[in-house]
């Protein structure tokens, strides 16, 4: 008990000494986390659009004005004709272009059917999708509004609520797996660099010749980066919580136990340079399918144990089957 | 207390080392001399107990070292060739660290290493990474003696140190081999070699001969010249076309001469070296060194 203290405390001298190591542990998972909440994101904001309106009456100012105060968007120039369009596409900034017809407002109200252009600059598919379709929102939201007795003609429209994730925020679905990322990093990645490191500086020959059993190197290499995996989780979540407002709507406590139960297998870092058809089978094995799934689980959808039971019971099985190949194949080199 | 029987260890296909057998006795400081690449460390980590011979038997005070290696894990204290302690731990965290590791303390076996560590301990709070290389060399023979083994092995442990940090080292082993530790040493120096009470002379994974330096030196009858003269590039290759040379060797200052057969006289060679113009020229007969039979035995 005293040689693996003794060897746990000399792990965490590696660790805290070399600025390299800490930039690691705690440098990566925050502005891994940071810039994936502030760039990587399915929602919009501020696109730049044109706007062609030949009809300049009340309503077609009205939508203007909602779709301008949305938040989503800003009026980079009016345009007078239809020439310029493909013009202002390739400048690059303007990702959309509207154009109302000739009497918008009162083709409206005498026949009921008026028609907007939206034309969207697809050279990103992603983001000329979400435009067009917050566009589509915005508008019909108005026409609603304005013109309750207006059918709108050949159009279903589907109510669609997201559950757990209700305004499709992309901070749901990136914190969760930023989570495992570095988790997948912290543990495996580098307990297995801290053991090879051994190796390199040759202090592993003085290791084996010792006393000390395998299986407390393993442990007393393991335990150190379990701890600090815990203070990093905690850390991204709450970051998750207070910059990005994701709620962790689950225990924090299984969170953490789930979490620690996949850092106890280090040393399973193994790329997977091409998915095959049978990759769906093999990702059974995969930890990270399992730690993937229960993180989603207990922050979005605030799941309890007994939901994450046959995770759970996977994730286990799986960890002390790595674990104990560990300490075979360290026994075998001795 | 150590015994080596017809050990053998090949790598794929290069054999390291070739039906060895040697036996070191109690309190022995035994050398094992050999150039780079001579088997040394293999032997040393099939003592070890960090590599399986392929066949032959080898044993440390009486226990096997394929069988019983949990128990010679404890009673042997092992310096590998490269420095192997952590760089990034103070003086005194390595001392500790590896004190625990074997169950004792600093404290419990101080007396033995208190020779030796004193000269490190102005500097205990600095990493070991940062110490100079004679200094790093006393911490990890302090580490290496910290639970107070019974066998000290040491892989090359002068290699890439300065000439007075050697000189000391041996002087410590010295004083380590009278407090009854056996001691098994390799180093590729011959200077070393006569600091030894045994040697073994190994070379391509064979041992050419064990014995005490006195002895091996005794046992070789060719008479040895050294020479030396301002020009000493010019003279070895001058001698090397001499008709009756064996061989010509570069020893420091001088260089040693072998002729054909023993009945090469000085006078003759100085004559020979006058008409080739060599200024201050010294000739004279020594007796063998070890490293003139080392590289004799080489040859054969």
């Amino acid at each position: 008990m005293k040689q693996l203290k003794s060897f746990i405390k000399k792990e965490f001298f590696h660790i805290l000494r070399d600025p390299r190591t800490m930039l690691i542990l705690f440098g990566i998972p925050i502005t891994q986390l940071l810039i994936f909440g502030t760039v990587i994101k399915n929602e919009i904001s501020d696109v730049h659009i044109a706007i062609y309106d030949q009809s300049k009456d009340e309503t077609t100012m009205q939508i203007t004005n909602k779709l301008l105060s949305s938040g989503y968007f800003i009026l980079n120039q009016n345009l007078e004709s239809t020439d310029g369009i493909e013009a202002i596409f390739k400048k690059g900034k303007v990702k959309q272009v509207i154009v109302f017809e000739n009497d918008f407002g009162q083709k409206l109200i005498r026949e009921g059917n008026a028609s907007v252009q939206l034309i969207a600059d697809a050279t990103d598919p992603n983001l000329a999708r979400l435009v067009t379709s917050y566009t589509t929102g915005i508008v019909n939201d108005y026409i609603k509004k304005m013109h309750p007795n207006l059918q709108m003609p050949l159009k279903t429209e589907p109510e669609v609520r997201m559950y757990f994730n209700e305004e499709m925020k992309s901070a749901y679905q990136f914190v969760p797996g930023t989570m495992a990322l570095i988790l997948m990093l912290i543990s495996a990645l580098m307990t297995s660099i801290s053991i090879t490191r051994e190796k390199e500086m040759g202090t592993m020959e003085i290791l084996l010749v010792s006393p000390l059993k395998p299986v407390q190197i393993i442990i007393g290499k393991v335990l150190p980066y379990l701890i600090l995996s815990i203070i990093n989780g905690f850390i991204i979540v709450s970051i998750g919580h207070f910059v990005f407002g994701v709620p962790v709507t689950g225990s924090f406590v299984l969170l953490m136990l789930e979490t620690i139960l996949f850092i106890l297998m280090g040393g399973i870092f193994t790329p997977v340079e091409s998915m095959p058809s049978w990759a769906q089978i093999a990702n059974h094995i995969n930890p990270i399918y399992y730690l993937m799934r229960m993180l989603r689980m207990i922050i979005l959808k605030g799941s309890g144990f007994f939901d994450l039971l046959e995770e759970f019971i996977a994730l286990s099985g799986l960890g002390i089957l790595f674990l104990s190949l560990a300490i075979w194949k360290y026994r075998k080199t001795t | 207390m150590i015994e080596v029987k017809n050990i053998s260890k090949s790598y794929k296909k290069t054999s390291a080392l070739q039906n060895i057998s040697l036996e070191v006795q109690e309190s022995e400081l035994f050398g094992l001399i050999g150039p780079d690449g001579a088997g040394k460390t293999t032997l040393m980590r099939i003592l070890m107990t960090l590599l399986l011979p392929d066949s032959g038997d080898a044993t440390i005070n009486g226990l096997n070292v394929v069988t019983d290696f949990k128990k010679i894990r404890h009673i042997v204290g092992y310096m590998p060739g490269r420095f192997s302690l952590y760089q990034d731990l103070s003086v005194e965290e390595n001392l500790s660290f590896f004190a625990t590791v074997f169950g004792t303390t600093v404290e419990e076996n101080y007396d033995l290493i208190r020779d030796i560590y004193y000269q490190i301990e102005p500097f205990k709070k600095r990493r070991a990474g940062k110490l100079s290389g004679g200094m790093k060399q006393k911490l990890a023979l302090s580490c290496a003696l910290i639970h107070s083994p019974k066998i000290l092995v040491l892989d090359e442990p002068t290699t890439g140190v300065d000439a007075v940090s050697r000189k000391e080292f041996w002087e410590m082993l010295k004083k380590l081999q009278q407090k009854g530790i056996t001691i098994f040493v390799s180093t590729p120096y011959m200077d070393e070699a006569i600091l030894c009470d045994q040697v073994a002379l190994i070379q391509n994974g064979k041992i050419l001969d064990v014995d005490s330096p006195k002895r091996i030196t005794e046992k070789f009858q060719r008479k040895i010249i050294r020479m030396r003269s301002d020009e000493m590039f010019r003279l070895i290759n001058d001698l090397r076309k001499f008709k009756k040379a064996e061989s010509v060797f570069a020893f420091g200052q001088y260089v040693h001469f072998t002729g054909i057969n023993d009945d090469v006289e000085e006078s003759e060679l100085d004559l020979y070296l006058e008409k080739l113009n060599h200024k201050n020229v010294l000739v004279e007969e020594i007796p063998p060194e070890i490293e003139d039979v080392f590289m004799n035995l080489m040859k054969q």
